[in-house]
């Protein structure tokens, strides 16, 4: 197929490139006129906001690497001078520090959006696995990320985590010596470790950018969950989402803005401001907020290689999710069980994750137990059993004729005749 | 329809505000009123400087300070001739002309001078027990300022019923109340030239501020600048808000 494109744009020069190389007309497509649901409340501007996060990373991480030696001996001061020496530094690195933490805060809440929403069921599964493998990618990366400033917390850190895949029988601790560059977390580890740093995140946008282009091919899901029918259905993306996006972009940085400059430590912790000591183990070693769950769903099994299976596989069974959910709604607003169970899962991930900063000891461990439960027992039998055993609501005709209020009908069709008038 | 949504927003602000204290399970600290808390909070200057001669005359005879210059000297109001002074008066290791170990004036440039040369010389001048650098430590322990104010002022006589390791000091607020550090602050342990009456509280709070300002020496200008980013974030929030609605006026 191959051939000149047939531009449309009116400037010769821009339309000499766009017959060549039709960028132009592809933005525009995909960006400018691109249909989209009419009926996107803000939780869709998520996925924007995680977008622009990450080019906030990269572009914090890159000066950030302009300034910082992986090396043992000086990697904590020169976090140091980062943060006292270089012209903004304290901005930069704070910026990137808090900047990890909003970058999960706006990616759990885009996939817990999609769990509410059903937004990986057919025929988006693949845009939800590709979005898992971010995911996964984003909990490498910063876990990475977190051992550079090497302090207590990194090297600790970084030792518990690799010292996981010795669970692995026969191979494990070779894995374990192969990660580590050596037998234990030395120089070898922080100069990989920042290699990777600096590689995964430029990974992450090559998946980003399948997961928007399939996110192309099938179109946006939308919160009454049913298909676009009619063009009325729909508004191009610019201006109405760009502008809707913009706003959700704004508010965010608000919020982003005063935990780097008034509360800059406040997802960090104490023990991480003390250089790296491999003699002295911290009386706690817990990772950063958005691991805790997990955390706690490894420490949950009274097992090495268990408790690790267990963890893998509570990402893993992520990415079956879309074969689990055996209901043909989508949205949880049709459906008034599920959308109980999806509270409850919420509430099972925050019991987790404060399970995962507390000493296993004492309630803790029960809750651990119980909340370890239920995560699968919602993905593995809920799920299923749910698709076949709830009775949905009805749904609406159209995306365009979309209001059923509680306890009442569709309204009458001559609304949907005149879509563009203002209510 | 609403509930789950609120519930799922309340439930992620959960999991933020349980995820950061979660760790301490250490007496609970008195929290102390600091110039220096808030979004507005800047350093006493008058304390910091009083800080500095606590710190001067009692921590460094152990404690480093190295991540902090002796120029960072001006952010609690000590002018340049001061600094140079000051600095002039601590000697700093350097190569001589003849290409051997040598000393030299320090200037306000260099980092401040470490008690000892190397931590085996800090361990054996303090029967075993490394003094931690200084330069970060209202970052580096739970409760921050106030922790290391309660621990300043937490020195005590030992319950009967404790019995104390060699060399031992008893302290209330240390985890396990057992601490190598002597009691470092006593009342008028230090002339304050300022008039100010130098208790064991006094010293701590103005040593604490010196820290505090050594551990953040941006704090102030970030949160200046802070104050006027959010605010323009604002502003520039309800403007955005406000082109939302005017394009999508014709929708709905």
């Amino acid at each position: 197929m191959a051939g000149l494109h047939k531009s449309d744009v009116k400037n010769p020069v821009l339309n000499w490139i766009d017959t060549r190389l039709p960028l132009i007309t592809m933005v525009q497509k995909e960006y400018g006129v691109f249909p989209t649901p009419r009926n996107f409340n803000y939780f869709w501007a998520f996925g924007a906001l995680a977008m622009v996060q990450l080019m906030v990373m990269i572009a914090t991480g890159i000066f950030l690497a302009m300034n910082y030696t992986p090396h043992v001996a000086m990697a904590f001061d020169s976090v140091e001078r980062i943060m006292r020496d270089v012209n903004f530094g304290w901005l930069l690195r704070y910026a990137h520090s808090n900047g990890a933490s909003m970058f999960f805060l706006i990616v759990y809440i885009h996939i817990f959006r999609s769990l509410y929403y059903g937004s990986y069921k057919a025929p988006r599964e693949l845009l939800w696995i590709l979005g898992v493998v971010i995911m996964l990618l984003m909990m490498a990366t910063a876990f990475m990320g977190y051992v550079l400033p090497w302090g207590q917390m990194s090297y600790w850190g970084a030792t518990v985590i690799t010292n996981l895949f010795s669970a692995i029988p026969l191979v494990g601790s070779d894995i374990v010596t192969l990660l580590l560059g050596g037998f234990s977390v030395d120089n070898p580890t922080l100069n990989r470790f920042f290699s990777l740093h600096y590689l995964l995140p430029f990974v992450i946008i090559g998946v980003v950018f399948l997961h928007v282009v399939a996110l192309h091919i099938t179109g946006s899901n939308n919160p009454l969950g049913i298909d676009v029918k009619t063009p009325q259905d729909t508004l191009p993306f610019h201006p109405y989402y760009t502008v809707k996006d913009s706003v959700g972009i704004c508010a965010f940085f608000v919020v982003y803005a005063c935990f780097v400059f008034f509360a800059p430590d406040f997802f960090g912790n104490a023990d991480n401001w003390i250089p790296a000591n491999p003699l002295q183990t911290p009386a706690e070693i817990v990772p950063e907020w958005y691991l805790l769950p997990f955390y706690a769903i490894l420490r949950a099994v009274p097992s090495k290689l268990g408790g690790v299976l267990m963890m893998f596989g509570a990402i893993a069974v992520l990415f079956v999710v879309p074969w689990l959910d055996t209901s043909p709604v989508r949205s949880a607003k049709f459906r008034p069980l599920y959308r109980w169970f999806f509270l409850l899962h919420i509430i099972a991930c925050i019991v987790l994750g404060m399970v995962g900063a507390h000493k296993p000891e004492g309630i803790w461990v029960l809750l651990g137990r119980l909340g370890t439960a239920y995560y699968f027992l919602h993905f593995l039998v809920i799920m299923p059993l749910l698709g076949k055993l709830e009775r949905p609501l009805p749904l609406p005709e159209s995306i365009s004729v979309p209001v059923i209020r509680r306890g009442g009908g569709p309204l009458p069709t001559g609304a949907a005749a005149k879509p563009m008038e203002k209510v | 329809m609403r509930a789950p949504k609120i519930a799922a927003l309340l439930g992620v602000l959960v999991s933020l505000a349980v995820a950061a204290p979660a760790m301490a399970e250490q007496e609970p600290l008195a929290a102390q009123k600091w110039s220096f808390s808030g979004i507005f909070g800047t350093f006493d200057r008058a304390s910091a400087q009083r800080g500095f001669l606590v710190y001067q005359n009692v921590c460094s005879n152990c404690h480093s300070l190295k991540q902090g210059y002796y120029r960072n000297l001006e952010g609690i109001g000590l002018s340049e001739e001061q600094i140079k002074g000051f600095a002039a008066q601590k000697s700093t290791a350097t190569i001589g002309d003849d290409g051997q170990p040598a000393t030299r004036p320090a200037t306000p440039s260099d980092h401040f001078v470490s008690p000892f040369p190397n931590e085996n010389a800090a361990r054996a001048g303090n029967n075993g027990a490394l003094p931690p650098d200084l330069s970060v430590i209202t970052k580096a322990r739970e409760g921050g300022a106030d922790y290391i104010f309660a621990l300043m002022t937490g020195y005590a006589d030992p319950p009967p019923d404790v019995k104390m390791g060699d060399g031992m000091n008893y302290n209330k607020a240390y985890l396990g109340h057992q601490i190598a550090m002597p009691r470092p602050l006593q009342d008028d342990g230090v002339d304050y030239t300022d008039g100010t009456k130098a208790t064991t509280e006094q010293e701590a709070r103005d040593v604490v501020t010196f820290l505090e300002y050594m551990s953040n020496p941006e704090m102030e200008q970030r949160k200046r600048t802070g104050v006027k980013v959010v605010l323009f974030l604002v502003l520039l929030t309800g403007v955005t808000y406000a082109v939302k609605r005017q394009v999508w006026s014709d929708v709905h």
